[in-house]
């Protein structure tokens, strides 16, 4: 058992490394074709229309944006790629809240309304609605707000944790709808049986419901992981919160033609952090409820 | 029992997880707001009276930046930094903006004490019903400018007819429209607008003819870009300008915005405003003086800048506040006038704006204290010098 799963884990890194040095020979080749198209002079008009420029500003080579990791920005003793995973650590902090208090919510907005099919039928439609609002119209709303009201808090509010407040308006939602479908999950005869031992609401939520929807909502921890760290780049953008990827992205696209590899870099950490909390909840997944299949409880 | 304790094994790690790695972000993500005060006083070897020991009562006031850390804001760093706020009984906490932080809106909700702004930008909430007014007129000039290689013919705004002029949108485009239509061109049908990204890649690549720019900032990427005919940077010479201070549609940009009912209601606002006003010109009047160390300033605040772009944005920013005929602050009645006119013949506002929405007495009462201090308040020597863009601004 132990040996296969070891040498699952090594397939996995394998068949992903192959993926990126696929991705990084795909980019080189592209660009090396578009400037020989370039240097012939000849007039295709795909390339530059259509497909993207390869010229270095456009593109600058895997090289250039390898060695922006690894540059370090004037006066400072810091390699770029140092600073910027700083600065991941900063937004993972605000995603992280953002996914625990939405997961919270979310998760009993659905136990609530699955309690009562009016109470589902008169709310759900609102929660959909909420998910219509654009993040980045809510975004300055909540950071003004939290700065100005929200000082009677035994701890101090930062601008970080307004941020989080719009990560969980992304992340409660897949928690909510697929939790409340889950939650209906459990076939009828489990639930007739659960009365025949006079079980109370709460022990068949407990015990029945809820590790039946476990597979439901990891679903959806993983859309919500994701969507949370979208939302804390989102949100620092917009309400111009120091310190994240976001304002690093936003700062790069704003200086780019003086330095375009800083941008890719940027852009790939914010990357990388989105695939960082999908293997983390995967791996909580994995060594969690994959031993519940014995256990039978579906 | 065993169900029970799936669902403990499950979300209680899930949690400690989440909140762990919260934990984790605090200790180094935590971005260090102010630099420690003996670092800046040692890093500025010409400030000659090192910050005092704090007296005891400071007012705490904030102030909402239009955009983040960078030279444009050089002034109200190093009065923060250098202590001359402390100097003057004043804790000021500078916010930063966003992409869509409305600093006049953040101003109205009390979120901050006081606000940089654009004039237009202040004018169209106020005309919304923020009841806030312009304290100080900081720059005196509009840094606007629009920006085509020379070899393209465009030498003036009618030679924009018929090509492709970039602009950034949301409210940066007036300057441009009113220009156009002043010299008979219709921004409808004469011109192709194209709304442009930050960045100058658009012009350089050819997409657009002419390109939006800030003298401080667009302009100078162009400068620090390496063009690829002659290896070398892109030299000032191959460019070609389109001013909008010359052509008479230029718009008041980068003021002080205060609230207006506070003003009248509250003698401790009021004189904090003329308190702060004071420090942020002293602020200023130091920048011009001192352009390096306040360059210094802005890289403690925001490292990962490049050392020659802040240099040249330093520069360009004291040649829109310097000279100040009438001293640093003051609104110019001609200049405000102008940019009214803009503003209602573009129809960013109904209407003209009642006598409230700027005063001078705030910048004039702040003035009188400098003047006093012997500090020069109008700048009529200032020079701005030449400053050597580095690739890439570094």
């Amino acid at each position: 058992m132990g040996l296969n799963r070891l040498r699952g884990s090594l397939r996995a890194v394998i068949v992903f490394s192959l993926f990126v040095v696929l991705l990084m020979a795909g980019y080189t080749g592209y660009k090396a074709f578009g400037q020989s198209v370039d240097d012939a002079q000849t007039d295709w008009a795909v390339i530059g229309s259509i497909l993207p420029r390869t010229d270095d500003l456009t593109m600058p080579s895997v090289f250039e944006i390898i060695s922006g990791i690894f540059a370090e920005p004037r006066g400072i003793n810091e390699a770029f790629g140092s600073i910027v995973v700083r600065e991941a650590a900063f937004t993972l902090r605000e995603a992280a809240v953002g996914f625990a208090v939405g997961v919270i919510v979310g998760l009993s907005i659905a136990i609530v309304l699955s309690s009562s099919r009016l109470l589902e039928r008169a709310l759900v439609p609102h929660v959909i609605a909420s998910q219509t609002i654009p993040l980045i119209a809510i975004a300055p709303i909540v950071v003004i707000w939290g700065r100005k009201n929200l000082d009677f808090l035994p701890w101090e509010w930062h601008d970080w944790m307004s941020v989080s407040l719009i990560a969980t308006y992304l992340t409660f939602f897949p928690v909510a709808i697929n939790g409340l479908r889950g939650l209906h999950s459990p076939s009828a005869e489990a639930l007739e049986l659960m009365d025949s031992y006079a079980a109370r609401r709460g022990q068949t939520l407990w015990r029945l419901r809820l590790p039946a929807s476990l597979p439901y909502l990891f679903s959806a921890f993983k859309i919500a992981a994701t969507a949370s760290v979208v939302g804390a780049i989102v949100g620092e953008i917009s309400a111009g919160v120091t310190g994240g990827l976001g304002r690093r992205i936003l700062l790069e696209a704003q200086r780019y033609t003086t330095g375009p590899e800083r941008l890719y870099v940027a852009v790939l950490f914010a990357a990388a952090l989105g695939i960082f909390v999908f293997l983390t909840i995967s791996l909580v997944e994995y060594s969690l409820v994959r031993r519940k299949g014995t256990e039978a409880v579906l | 029992m065993k169900a029970r304790q799936t669902m403990l094994r499950i979300l209680i790690p899930l949690l400690t997880l989440s909140l762990l790695a919260a934990a984790c972000g605090d200790d180094e993500a935590e971005p260090d707001p102010e630099p420690a005060p003996e670092a800046t006083a040692s890093s500025d070897a010409t400030e000659p009276e090192p910050t005092e020991p704090e007296p005891a009562e400071l007012t705490p006031v904030t102030l909402q930046l239009q955009w983040f850390t960078q030279a444009q804001f050089a002034g109200y760093y190093a009065a923060r930094d250098l202590g001359f706020y402390n100097d003057v009984g004043l804790d000021v906490t500078i916010l930063e903006g966003g992409l869509d932080i409305v600093p006049a809106s953040v101003l109205d909700t009390g979120a901050a004490d006081f606000a940089v702004s654009w004039v237009p930008r202040g004018l169209v909430p106020r005309e919304e019903g923020a009841n806030i007014t312009n304290i100080a007129q900081v720059f005196q000039r509009s840094a606007t400018l629009q920006v085509s290689f020379a070899d393209s013919g465009i030498n003036s705004v009618s030679d924009l007819a018929g090509r492709t002029v970039g602009n950034w949108g949301f409210g940066n485009e007036f300057e441009l429209l009113a220009g156009l239509r002043k010299n008979g061109l219709d921004p409808q049908s004469d011109v192709t607008l194209v709304q442009q990204n930050f960045d100058m890649l658009a012009l350089i690549s050819g997409d657009i003819d002419a390109a939006q720019a800030m003298t401080y900032n667009e302009y100078a990427q162009v400068l620090e870009t390496v063009n690829p005919d002659t290896g070398e940077l892109y030299q000032p010479e191959d460019l070609s300008i389109i001013d909008w201070n010359d052509e008479g549609t230029a718009m008041l940009q980068d003021a002080l915005w205060a609230d207006a009912d506070r003003l009248e209601s509250d003698a401790d606002y009021r004189d904090a405003a003329v308190r702060f006003v004071e420090a942020s010109i002293r602020g200023w009047a130091h920048c011009r003086d001192n352009s390096d160390p306040c360059v210094e300033v802005v890289l403690n605040n925001a490292p990962t800048l490049g050392e020659s772009h802040q240099a040249w944005q330093i520069n360009e920013i004291s040649s829109l506040i310097w000279p100040s005929p009438l001293g640093a602050g003051v609104m110019d009645p001609d200049l405000w006038a102008q940019t009214v006119d803009v503003a209602t013949s573009e129809g960013i506002l109904a209407a003209a704006p009642d006598d409230g929405a700027y005063r001078t007495d705030i910048a004039e009462e702040a003035l009188a204290n400098l003047r006093d201090q012997g500090i020069n308040v109008i700048g009529s020597g200032f020079e701005p010098v030449v400053v050597e863009l580095r690739e890439g601004g570094e």
